[in-house]
């Protein structure tokens, strides 16, 4: 059966894709990069961070979650999308506490490697200081509120793929937060395990390892070694701690 | 002192703010009676950091890379007394050979590129063109000028701390080098290759600079004189009573030599050394327990180092002290202007053992990492930095978070003997009603003396400005005088 092509543009670029792909799943199978934060391959898109907004035909949309259209027309990589995206990883930093300097995942964080992609030199916006709760009762897993963004990747990687329902995104705007499901609220009393995906997905250092900070020296992280916009980059991020490429 | 109790003892306050050629921003009052005779000195220390109190909650994990963003010029020697604690904390007493070797060639980086520091950049100026000498030449840019030979050697010495520095921990600055019971990286062939090739002229440039310093400091009897006190002495040795930098026992001997306590176990420092805190003062002011609040207090960093050991493992260095305590004819050399002395005699030390440890295998070795034994729930881990010996002492809950913090900077145990310097040397030098200049800058060179770290925020060279009043009983502004970041000085009452 002959299939006829469905292609969309990218800055001016032929992409090909599948029926049924986003426009993320068609970039990231041509090698373009389209800068995100809460989506990984594999797992349910989320649309929640928005940095991953591109321009549609005149329409500024989430890449993640708009399904490619034969003939679509999309603005990526231009002056002003890359301006918004760094307005909004701006306020993703001032909104929590990231304390880059001692954090345990600098060098390996995406949001602060996304951060350097956009050229981001500081906060721009006053800083909120909020006041979290850090979570240190599972024997081997930290819980860093200071650091999370609300992207949910821990929320479906426990749901999809671990089959476990233990994180969730409570309450709304400026008060929503990341909750556990156990009778105590607490992670040391979830059924989270450190073989989990949610354990790992984090792309900030809210969810961490806990035997497994700084022994990657400077030179030998991730971002040391690759660049965000490398296609193909997904799974090697997923090994913090075990680079053995470049 | 209240201002209500100056005022009903006839006194009046002369104030010096800030200080510039430190590392961070201070002020001086000086508290005077009506015989312009100077009763008491104030160094204020007006920044707070509460490192101690934001610590408060994180895992213990990360302590060791958030405390070393106390200080830009020694974060090392907080990164290491961190992770002393935090070794006890996952139950290790003894690092691999390799990792201690390590953390001490790491430790020699430091110390080297910050006394380096000290001497070439902010104090030479002083001591090479004069306490009084014309303030727009006194600073590096005029050694540069006069002394080039002396100011290269002084950058590179500097440098090459910096590169031992970057090579264990991956950058000059605020580094990532140490992980509970160990270490994160080896030192490569290539690195430590790297590192050989320059080590033989530093260890000439610091003997050069050893010899300049004895020369300074001998050919002038206002030097030996200048701010100079009495007091006990107290510095981590190693067993053998050696001058010990990174881990050892501590000495504290009185000022008559008369030893006090030694190799004493710095985990029982609260039993040794208490802290009193002070209205107009964040720096708290230390003391020794047995001695109490009033006479209780004692000196720390290069001098009490190269005073308290009994000799120095490396030849140059030991040779270069025994003239040093030639100086003393065996007591103690309790010159305040000879900190610079004896902290030259410790870069040379540093290049001597950089070179030896470089020169040892182990230092390639690849075992970091020593088995974790059980958990403890506090940490106390003690080091000779620049500036004199640091305490870190944690104590974290049954999560790993911390509960309690404890810092005792060098530079606090030098708290009271840089106020008592600062009053020697007023009552030396001051004259009359007048704010001069060169009284000014003769404060400023005691306080330096001790490289002190107010606030562990670099400043432009000698451009800090510098204000001074004389305020009378009546509160009455009598003269006031300014120093401009340009070198202008100028009377402003």
């Amino acid at each position: 059966m002959n299939r006829s092509i469905t292609v969309i543009e990218i800055d001016g670029q032929a992409v090909p894709f599948d029926e049924g792909q986003t426009i993320m799943d068609a970039a990231m199978a041509a090698g373009i990069y389209i800068p995100h934060l809460c989506h990984k391959p594999g797992l349910t898109p989320h649309g929640s961070c928005k940095l991953c907004t591109v321009d549609v035909d005149g329409r500024s949309v989430s890449s993640c979650t708009m399904p490619a259209v034969n003939g679509m027309k999309v603005s990526n990589n231009t002056p002003a999308l890359m301006e918004v995206r760094k307005s909004i990883t701006q306020m993703l930093f001032v909104e929590g506490n990231h304390l880059c300097p001692s954090c345990e995942k600098t060098g390996d964080c995406t949001l602060q490697a996304v951060a350097y992609h956009l050229g981001m030199l500081d906060g721009h916006y006053p800083q909120f200081y909020p006041k979290r709760a850090v979570d240190a009762s599972h024997p081997e897993i930290l819980l860093d509120r200071d650091r999370c963004i609300l992207c949910a990747l821990c929320v479906r990687a426990g749901r999809e793929v671990d089959g476990k329902e233990i994180f969730a995104i409570t309450g709304r705007g400026i008060d929503a937060t990341l909750s556990i499901h156990s009778e105590s609220g607490l992670l040391g009393d979830s059924d989270l395990s450190v073989d989990d995906l949610a354990a790992h997905i984090c792309p900030v250092g809210a969810i961490l390892i806990k035997d497994e900070g700084y022994e990657v020296p400077i030179g030998r992280r991730t971002f040391d070694l690759h660049c965000i916009a490398e296609p193909g980059l997904e799974p090697v991020i997923l090994r913090k701690g075990d680079h053995t490429d470049a | 002192m209240s201002e209500a109790s100056l005022e009903s003892k006839k006194m009046r306050r002369i104030a010096v703010d800030p200080v510039s050629r430190v590392e961070g921003h201070g002020k001086i009052t000086l508290l005077m009676d009506e015989e312009n005779h100077i009763h008491e000195a104030r160094l204020h220390i007006v920044e707070f950091r509460g490192f101690e109190k934001f610590i408060q909650g994180r895992p213990y994990r990360e302590v060791p890379y958030f405390v070393q963003r106390l200080c830009g010029i020694c974060p090392v020697s907080h990164h290491l007394a961190a992770a002393k604690a935090v070794d006890q904390l996952v139950g290790v007493d003894d690092l691999t050979p390799t990792s201690l070797k390590l953390r001490q060639l790491l430790h020699f980086g430091q110390t080297m590129q910050s006394h380096a520091l000290h001497f070439f950049h902010l104090s030479s100026p002083d001591l090479l063109f004069g306490f009084g000498s014309d303030m727009k030449h006194r600073n590096i840019v005029g050694v540069i000028e006069d002394y080039p030979e002396i100011a290269i050697q002084g950058v590179k010495i500097r440098k090459y701390g910096q590169q031992v520095i970057a090579a264990i921990a991956g950058k000059r600055i605020h580094g990532a080098a140490t992980v509970p019971g160990g270490m994160n990286k080896p030192l490569t062939i290539n690195e430590r290759d790297a590192l050989l090739v320059d080590i033989a002229d530093v260890i000439r440039w610091s003997q050069d600079a050893v010899a300049l310093n004895e020369t300074i400091h001998c050919s002038d009897q206002e030097h030996r004189d200048f701010g100079t006190l009495r007091t006990p002495f107290m510095s981590l040795v190693d067993p053998s009573g050696n001058l010990e930098m990174y881990h050892g026992g501590l000495r504290v001997r009185m000022a008559d030599g008369a030893a006090l306590v030694d190799q004493f176990d710095y985990r029982g420092y609260t039993e040794l050394v208490r802290e009193e805190i002070r209205p107009w003062s964040y720096m708290k002011f230390p003391y020794l327990q047995s001695l109490g609040k009033e006479q209780g207090w004692y000196r720390v960093g290069p001098l009490a180092r190269v005073n308290n050991c009994d000799a120095i493992t490396t030849p140059l260095a030991e040779s270069a002290r025994q003239r040093f305590k030639s100086l003393g004819g065996g007591a103690f050399v309790q010159d305040t202007l000879a900190y610079h002395w004896a902290r030259m005699i410790e870069v040379l030390h540093c290049a001597e053992s950089i070179e030896r440890l470089l020169h040892d295998p182990e230092i390639l070795g690849t075992d970091l990492q020593a088995p974790l034994g059980e958990k403890r729930s506090e940490g106390i881990g003690v080091i000779e930095a620049p500036r004199g010996t640091l305490f870190h002492h944690y104590k974290i809950d049954e999560d790993g978070l911390i509960e309690k913090a404890n810092l005792i900077v060098s530079t606090t145990s030098n708290n009271q003997a840089m106020n008592e310097s600062v009053r020697t040397v007023a009552n030396q030098y001051i004259e009359g009603n007048e704010v001069t200049e060169g009284l000014l800058n003769h404060l400023e060179v005691a306080v330096r003396a001790y490289d002190p770290c107010l606030s562990c925020a670099t400043h432009a060279l000698g451009k800090m400005p510098l204000e001074v009043e004389l305020v009378g009983i009546d509160g009455q502004v009598i003269d006031a005088v300014r120093k401009g970041s340009d070198g202008s000085f100028d009377r402003i009452g």
